[in-house]
């Protein structure tokens, strides 16, 4: 089997579309995306047809619960003022800008989904499987915190999204947590492409891989990131997240950032 | 996550039976562990080259009523972490590089997990950093430096932290950004509330002078106990939390609900408390897993602003 999974979008509908497109010529049967449909890009409302048009299933992030049940903030847990300012920008704009059929449909998604893949028991999540809006980095999540997720939650293989940089971790017993990436904004690399995951399981792992049941790979999308920086630009969202979208380094939200993450980085 | 108000469980804790946990307001609220996320180590006791006038466990070079923590005492409570599925490590004192064995203590943590070690930077030698950012290099996970610096000025720093300290700590943040590492300088809030932006400020273009051009700052709220008892005042009677002040509210903003510390005394609840007798919890993790009645004043600060002693990130709100 072979799945594709979408971190959050954003409301980055163009790097959506092509991830769509991207996913479905590598032959990914079933596409997920792990929530945060909205924040920082523009028109919230061009995401939906493509989740609905493309049978993408998926879970609501703390962005979608805030959207959709009418919250004054989009819950990211920021502490720095100046990251909480533009969050505010962007979480007013997005509020604004989505229909109320499409909150509606946010305030109903379900916080996780579970599945089984050729013996693989999956689970997916936005933040962790134990609570939303938790940041998972790469640098500050011991392997053995990880190993109880996978026990406390009967899981195989975790996938979740929420940080916005992709990473994997191999646990005991051959169990993996796999961070997705988001197709939101770039990984704060000076790279202008977003990143989506594709996980192979049985017949469709190949046959280098090191893991006979289960191969993770991750995917850069390119995309038209001119076009959504104009429209962004048009809709007046702050120039600061247009700067992220063309030059590939983040410029907000970086308070939250670990050492080593924040380092990798301009800012 | 529910606040727990249910004191059937007294007995799950020994070391806190018996103990009068009520007040004028009712008994205690009870916290309990919902996750061992951050486990800290009072590595250095309360031993400390400083003497701050708000230190809340009254830290100094002469209070060694609790002791350093050696490697191999590290290196059990490191190893007991495993099974309890530790997130991320933390090292405090007094002043954790006043430990001979602190070096091979960080080394060994980053084998383990993420570590972080709060410092006042006024005792960093170059060779140690060096020796700390090859650690790191070959770690797959972040060491954090958390410097205590209260105020962007001598004029604010001094006059609590001691003369020249000020001059001294921002030596040691500058040595730190030399060798790659980002510090994150954490103050405690001797000003109003509404001056914080303005001190951030301040301390943003203070930081930028002395070669920090990522600065990353946490305001820390005064603990009312210890040294700074003496300094103002200590808590009132009535602020204390309440089972009333429990509903709705996020349990897992309060540090005993997933963090416990290791000292040279035993297992406590939480960094703030070690000077409580009642806030020792037992002699291993084991026994440390217990319910936290809420019954201190320190508590209620607490309680007020949340998540107050973990690294921006690792906050999570409900």
């Amino acid at each position: 089997m072979q799945l594709a999974l979408f971190g959050g979008v954003y409301n980055n509908w163009l790097a959506l579309e092509s991830a769509i497109h991207d996913a479905r010529q590598r032959g990914a049967e079933q596409l997920f995306c792990l929530g945060d449909m909205g924040a920082f890009g523009p028109h919230p409302d061009r995401v939906f047809p493509l989740l609905h048009d493309h049978n993408v299933i998926c879970i609501q992030g703390n962005y979608d619960d805030s959207i959709g049940n009418d919250l004054s903030d989009c819950q990211c847990g920021y502490t720095d003022p100046r990251d909480n300012y533009f969050a505010q920008i962007s979480y007013e704009y997005t509020y604004e800008h989505t229909s109320p059929a499409n909150r509606a449909w946010l305030r109903d998604l379900p916080k996780e989904h579970r599945l089984e893949a050729d013996g693989l028991k999956m689970l997916l999540c936005h933040g962790s499987p134990r609570q939303t809006n938790e940041f998972l980095w790469e640098s500050t999540t011991s392997t053995h915190f990880l190993d109880s997720l996978a026990d406390d939650f009967n899981a195989d293989v975790i996938f979740a999204t929420h940080s916005g940089i992709h990473w994997q971790r191999r646990l005991d017993h051959g169990r993996r947590f796999v961070n997705v990436g988001v197709l939101g904004r770039p990984e704060n690399d000076g790279r202008t492409c977003v990143w989506y995951t594709l996980a192979r399981t049985g017949s469709d792992v190949s046959t280098d891989s090191d893991d006979p049941r289960l191969e993770i790979e991750f995917v850069p999308v390119e995309y038209d990131f001119a076009r959504l920086a104009a429209e962004m630009r048009a809709e007046s969202l702050p120039e600061e997240f247009v700067e992220t979208i063309c030059a590939g380094w983040w410029t907000t939200c970086l308070e939250v950032l670990p050492a080593k993450e924040r380092r990798r980085g301009r800012f | 996550m529910v606040a727990t108000h249910d004191t059937s469980d007294l007995d799950a804790a020994p070391v806190l039976v018996g103990q009068e946990v009520t007040s004028d307001s009712g008994p205690a609220p009870r916290v309990t562990l919902s996750h061992l996320d951050e486990l800290w180590f009072q590595v250095s006791g309360t031993l400390c080259n400083l003497e701050c006038t708000h230190c809340f466990i009254s830290c100094s070079p002469r209070n060694d009523s609790f002791g350093y923590l050696t490697l191999t005492e590290v290196e059990r409570s490191l190893e007991e972490s495993v099974r309890h599925g530790v997130k991320e490590y933390y090292f405090t004192g007094g002043e954790p590089f006043l430990n001979r064995d602190i070096l091979p203590i960080l080394e060994k943590t980053l084998e383990y997990g993420p570590a972080t070690v709060l410092t006042n930077g006024t005792v960093l030698k170059p060779e140690w950093l060096e020796r700390l950012r090859a650690a790191e290099d070959r770690s797959l996970y972040s060491l954090e430096f958390r410097v205590s610096i209260d105020g962007p000025t001598p004029e604010t720093n001094d006059p609590i932290r001691g003369p020249r300290t000020f001059e001294r700590a921002m030596k040691g943040v500058e040595l730190l950004c030399r060798h790659g590492f980002l510090p994150i300088i954490t103050m405690t809030r001797t000003w109003p509330d509404e001056h914080d932006a303005e001190v951030l400020g301040q301390f943003r273009k203070v930081l930028a002078e002395h070669g920090c051009n990522r600065p990353r700052l946490k305001v820390l709220p005064r603990l009312k106990i210890g040294a700074e008892q003496q300094r103002t005042c200590g808590y009132t009677d009535t602020e204390r939390v309440t089972q009333q002040m429990m509903a709705d509210y996020d349990e897992s903003q309060l540090v005993c609900s997933h963090s416990r510390i290791v000292t040279s005394k035993g297992v406590y609840v939480c960094p703030i408390l070690i000077e409580e007798p009642d806030a020792r919890m037992g002699n291993t993790l084991d026994e440390a897993l217990g319910p936290n009645p809420l019954r201190h004043g320190a508590c209620f600060t607490c309680y007020l602003y949340g998540s107050i002693c973990t690294n921006p990130s690792s906050s999570k709100r409900e």
